[in-house]
């Protein structure tokens, strides 16, 4: 992670980023995110694993979107499918109450 | 025959040895048609995301096995006549382990097959090399 603010640094790094999008304003850097499942090389998720699936649910209780959590397209697809499973058996919440 | 996985919420009231009456019938009911009964689990109790059949706690139980659809019916039936039983559900496992199997295959095949990226990297400056991998890797 580099600050692109400092001013030493800056003068030189400005240039390239100018011309993105967003201008002049997005400077943070954003760490790529990377699917979970495919890092740890998990194939099936197990509805009953309420740990492992809540981290993938909101505070409400829905899914999370995969912009959010950088899951890719078949894990998410695997996922949705346990955390509806676990849904059904009362594992985790239909809707929670904030 | 599959494989499937039924897992039952038993009211956390009733008593335990009614929950492992009702468990020996269901195995009863599985070895009866040819099945197998895998390892019974008791998770025990637990709190329940939301409320069913007015309880709030639950006592889970997993009871894997191996049988027909038939074998699937007929446990069902048992567990909605059941008073002590709040919920259960019934899934089937082998379609998704071999699913997940295909994939972890495919995977070490594309590890094996990937030949070793980044060493393009060595004649450029050093300041400027990090910085731009930094970017690379953030696209």
């Amino acid at each position: 992670m580099e600050t692109q603010r400092t001013p030493s640094e800056s003068s030189e790094r400005r240039p390239r980023r100018e011309g993105g999008p967003g201008g002049g304003r997005r400077q943070f850097f954003r760490r790529r995110k990377v699917c979970k499942f495919c890092e740890q090389k998990i194939g099936v998720i197990d509805y009953k694993d309420v740990k492992l699936i809540g981290e993938f649910v909101s505070e409400r209780g829905k899914i999370l979107p995969r912009r959010l959590t950088g899951t890719c397209s078949r894990h998410q697809h695997v996922l949705t499918v346990a955390i509806k499973r676990a849904r059904n058996i009362a594992l985790l919440p239909f809707a929670s109450e904030l | 025959m599959a494989n499937y996985e039924l897992m039952l919420i038993a009211r956390p009231d009733a008593a335990e040895e009614e929950t492992d009456k009702l468990l020996a019938q269901m195995e009863g009911v599985v070895t009866s048609s040819g099945g197998k009964v895998g390892k019974v689990e008791k998770m025990g109790r637990r709190r329940l995301a939301y409320r069913v059949r007015k309880q709030r706690e639950g006592f889970y139980v997993l009871f894997p096995f191996e049988g027909g659809g038939d074998t699937v019916r007929e446990l069902e039936r048992r567990l909605k006549v059941a008073d002590s039983i709040v919920k259960f559900m019934t899934v089937r496992m082998d379609e998704e382990i071999q699913r997940a199997e295909k994939f972890k295959t495919r995977l070490s095949r594309q590890e094996t097959k990937r030949p070793k990226p980044k060493a393009a990297s060595a004649g450029a400056p050093e300041v400027e090399a990090p910085a731009r991998e930094g970017q690379a890797r953030s696209e």
